[in-house]
């Protein structure tokens, strides 16, 4: 068979297998429609801190404020404020439709917001020229900052949190629903990273990753590749999030919105685990690191955390070349690298200019 | 400015107490080859660092192509088309030798729209010739970062011409560079100056190379000019030869 119908197999397969997840196994909807999520934390990540090479422990920033922004603009599209506080959440119903507007409204609202968070922070920080430790440093305080920020603040229901309306009847399992949203959001990514990263802009950032001074030396707009990058990591991000807040039911500014120690550790981590600079490695990580940890949930209850403690260090460890990177060093010529037959003795040959 | 591709007019760098450019002056003529020589820590890396915008210059002005640039940064003066290559290569390890050459195209247009775009087959041909022309087309599909010191000199100077600069500002080609393959470089800097009409400002060591390729050399010592002439003038000179070998 030759690539292209071997690329057909393969993502219609994935197509396939996905859009029947959620009917094949019912008791695991909302889990499988984490699973996508965990593939958009990981792809997204992986954008700057393994693409471009600027290892962020941040990104949760927009996670959270997309989650936020959808939230709120559905509260405040239906419900009055102050009852809808004191009340926690408990009125009535929405009908599917209003649930749907104010989520798809929430959600490009959030993408809008997250996008000028991204610019703003990217403006601040990468222009002025933040590289290496520093830029992770910078950005772990971000993701700190915004949590206790959001503990603060009553009008998003600060430290005690935030409900989101209940999922309304008529749409279906919300399980199932999700799941959907997740698979699409993850598949227009990885379209979309596939795309990028085969043209100017995927050689760009990796240029950037490789050596930055070399870039800025041939000319490139290293700072505006930057900015982008981290404005479209942005946008999927607050995405993820809007619709996470909704499957979830219930915001908490530390443990859910702006969760630096789980999730945002976690896409690091699964990015890592698959191979960061890698097209196919965030997905392959994300997809082993979230059975892993539903298993360690299942049979190593009250030690999940030190099993998944453990699974961090062997990662970075042992393999911090990741799953694709491991593969790519064993096997170089599948990936495309190879020496070619030498045409003569004379290195220089005889071409012109 | 008279025909000057580059002018140099005064200019100073101080580093602390340390004068590492002491009052240059030079002017580099459109389509010449011109060297620089001078002791190890005599400001020739220096002076390339304030030439192409790496850090502000304390004195002085430079003007490129009639235009002042001293208070210009790197990037810009760049897509202005002055490139330089660097004394310890700089290249993109973990691209492929083809990638490395790709994203090397000339970034003088460069837009939003044009950030997301593909490569033309153009771009394709011109890597795949220029790597033939270093002699590394045999090895275009491996990675930059496999390649040998003296490979990847040769692959940083096929970059910088694949990105068609107006001034290529070369700091030791040469270094490195295993010595039977020494005149061919000689032969590609030469090639490059003739046939595709680049200017080069040669920062070399090795004697033999610069006067075989300057038609004019500057000598710095101790951050200072002391002289400049043509290359076979230069050679026989008592202060060069003092400066470098130390004057009674």
């Amino acid at each position: 068979m030759n690539n292209t119908g071997r690329k057909f197999v393969l993502y219609g397969s994935i197509l396939v297998i996905s859009l029947a997840a959620p009917w094949m196994l019912p008791a695991y909807q909302t889990q499988l429609a984490f699973l996508w999520m965990m593939v958009l934390f990981a792809l997204t990540w992986d954008l700057v801190g393994g693409q471009m090479g600027y290892t962020s422990f941040g990104n949760i920033v927009f996670f959270g404020v997309g989650m936020y922004v959808t939230a709120v603009i559905q509260r405040n599209l239906h419900f009055d404020i102050e009852e809808y506080v004191h009340v926690a959440g408990a009125v009535d119903m929405l009908t599917p439709g209003q649930y749907l507007a104010g989520l798809f409204l929430g959600l490009g609202a959030s993408t809008i917001a997250s996008v000028i968070v991204a610019a703003i922070l990217g403006a601040c920080i990468l222009a002025m020229g933040m590289r290496g430790q520093y830029f992770g440093i910078c950005t772990l305080g971000l993701g700190v900052a915004a949590g206790e920020l959001a503990s603060g603040w009553e009008y998003i229901g600060a430290g005690s949190g935030m409900v989101t309306p209940v999922f309304p009847d008529g749409l279906g399992e919300r399980g199932v629903f999700f799941y959907y949203i997740f698979f699409l959001l993850a598949g227009i990514l990885f379209l979309t990273l596939r795309w990028l990263y085969s043209g100017r802009f995927g050689l760009a950032i990796k240029a950037i990753r490789d050596d930055e001074d070399k870039a800025e030396a041939m000319g490139i707009h290293t700072t505006r590749y930057k900015i982008i990058a981290w404005c479209i990591c942005a946008f999927f991000l607050s995405l993820a999030g809007g619709a996470a807040g909704h499957l979830i039911g219930f915001i908490d500014p530390t443990e859910v919105a702006f969760a630096g120690a789980t999730f945002g550790v976690w896409m690091i981590l699964m990015a890592i685990l698959g191979g960061k600079g890698t097209l196919w490695g965030p997905v392959i990580g994300a997809v082993i690191f979230h059975f892993t940890q539903e298993l360690f949930w299942t049979y190593l209850f009250g030690w999940q955390r030190v099993a998944l403690g453990g699974l961090i260090i062997a990662v970075v460890v042992f393999f911090p070349q990741g799953i694709m990177g491991w593969l790519r060093d064993r096997w170089p010529e599948r990936f495309g690298y190879w020496v070619e037959e030498s045409s003569g003795s004379d290195p220089f040959g005889d071409a012109k200019p | 400015m008279s025909g000057h591709l580059l002018e140099v007019k005064d200019v100073c760098k101080k580093f602390g107490g340390v004068v590492a450019n002491d009052n240059i002056s030079l002017s580099i003529p459109e389509g010449s080859i011109v060297g620089l020589i001078g002791p190890n820590g005599s400001g020739k890396t220096t002076l390339f660092n304030s030439i192409v915008g790496y850090h502000p210059i304390d004195k002085g002005s430079i003007h490129f192509k009639g235009r002042e640039i001293s208070n210009m940064r790197v990037p810009e003066i760049a897509r202005q088309g002055m490139l330089r290559t660097f004394q310890q290569t700089h290249i993109y390890g973990k691209m492929t030798c083809v990638q490395n050459m790709q994203i090397s195209v000339s970034q003088t247009n460069e837009g939003f729209g044009t950030m997301f775009s593909k490569f033309p087959p153009e771009v394709m041909e011109k890597a795949d010739r220029l790597l033939a022309f270093v002699g590394l087309y045999t090895k275009r599909r491996l990675m930059a970062g496999d390649l040998s010191f003296g490979q990847q000199k040769l692959l940083e100077f096929a970059m910088a011409l694949m990105s068609e600069p107006k001034l290529l500002l070369l700091d030791e080609p040469t270094a490195g560079i295993n010595p039977t393959l020494i005149n061919g470089m000689i032969d590609r800097l030469k090639r490059s100056n003739a046939d595709l009409g680049i200017t080069l400002f040669v920062i070399e060591h090795n004697m033999r190379v610069i006067m075989n390729l300057a038609e004019h050399i500057y000598c710095l010592a101790h951050g200072q000019l002391l002289t400049h002439g043509p290359a076979d003038k230069i050679q026989y000179d008592q202060k060069v030869i003092d400066a470098y070998l130390g004057a009674k």
